[in-house]
């Protein structure tokens, strides 16, 4: 039967997602009738909020990989990034708005990772829209608990000497990693080196391409 | 960064409960942790988030160790959490 909700390959082999057929919830109703009577009363219009869309998602990691390649390359700017990242984040010519942002180092005896145990924010300016992990109770209950076990499942496996520091961006702060530069990268150009910077590597849960 | 004279380096997050939107982490309420860095003063959340005219609270970040906050089950008792909390909320340790 094609309807059999009990399938859920197509032909093709792909799962289906379920049709949000389901009522609109209280909120999303609350959200369509505010930005209607937004519209309406010409606070602003629908090409003015689908610009907006198009600029979220228009942001990426490969932001956040630019200043970190600029901080591997330039230790004056690194040394600027570390003091404010915001500042330094603006100099590159990146939009940030007024985020408010800190950079954290990863050396050879430090590990940081980056969590919002209240919700989900996330240094979305220089890194787009949060992985949908981030945002799970799961994640954002164990990265203060037990961050190396998390660690583990996300393939990163810190020795004992390494020491751990999570940081919860519980208020005002947005934070970035700044990933250790990856051994054997010496000859390599600064748009080279962004490519080895992946968002996990930026949030903590990863680290950087090796260049091999 | 404004340095408000009567903070401590060591504090405690005051163990209350209020209703209302809060960014004091219920997990860290209680605990003991240093000041890591002071960032100077934002509207305070609990007024901002009702659309009210916001104070302007200090912010410090305050670095726990694990051993702080888990005790004896801490997966590793020197690593830390680092947190902002506002200063209305920090008390002398």
């Amino acid at each position: 039967m094609p309807h059999d909700h009990h399938d859920h390959l197509s032909p093709s082999g792909h799962p289906y997602r379920q049709d949000n057929d389901g009522p609109l919830t209280y909120w999303q109703q609350m959200e369509i009738a505010v930005r209607e009577l937004l519209i309406e009363k010409g606070v602003t219009t629908p090409s003015e909020i689908a610009a907006q869309i198009d600029a979220m998602d228009a942001r990426s990691p490969a932001n956040g990989a630019a200043v970190v390649a600029r901080a591997w390359v330039d230790p004056e700017f690194k040394v600027r990034l570390l003091a404010d990242a915001s500042a330094a984040s603006r100099e590159m010519g990146f939009d940030i708005g007024p985020l408010n942002l800190i950079a954290v180092e990863n050396t050879e005896n430090t590990h940081n990772l980056i969590v919002c145990t209240l919700c989900s924010c996330y240094p979305r300016n220089l890194l787009g829209l949060p992985p949908d992990w981030y945002k799970t109770r799961e994640y954002r209950s164990r990265a203060v608990r037990e961050p190396r076990a998390v660690l583990r499942e996300f393939g990163v496996d810190l020795p004992d000497s390494m020491q751990v520091r999570v940081h919860d961006s519980t208020a005002d702060m947005r934070y970035i990693v700044l990933p250790a530069r990856p051994a054997g990268t010496d000859g390599m150009t600064e748009v080279a080196l962004a490519d080895l910077v992946t968002r996990d590597s930026m949030i903590g849960t990863g680290l950087p391409r090796t260049s091999g | 960064m404004v340095r408000p004279s009567t903070m401590a380096d060591r504090v405690r997050v005051k163990a209350l409960m209020p209703p209302g939107h809060v960014r004091a982490p219920a997990y860290l309420r209680g605990k003991t942790g240093v000041i890591e860095r002071r960032l100077g003063a934002f509207g305070n959340p609990e007024q901002l988030a009702y659309g009210h005219e916001a104070e302007q609270k200090q912010l410090v970040r305050v670095r726990f160790t694990m051993e702080e906050l888990w005790g004896d089950v801490a997966e590793a008792p020197k690593d830390t959490v680092d947190a902002e909390i506002y200063e209305h909320w920090l008390e002398k340790a």
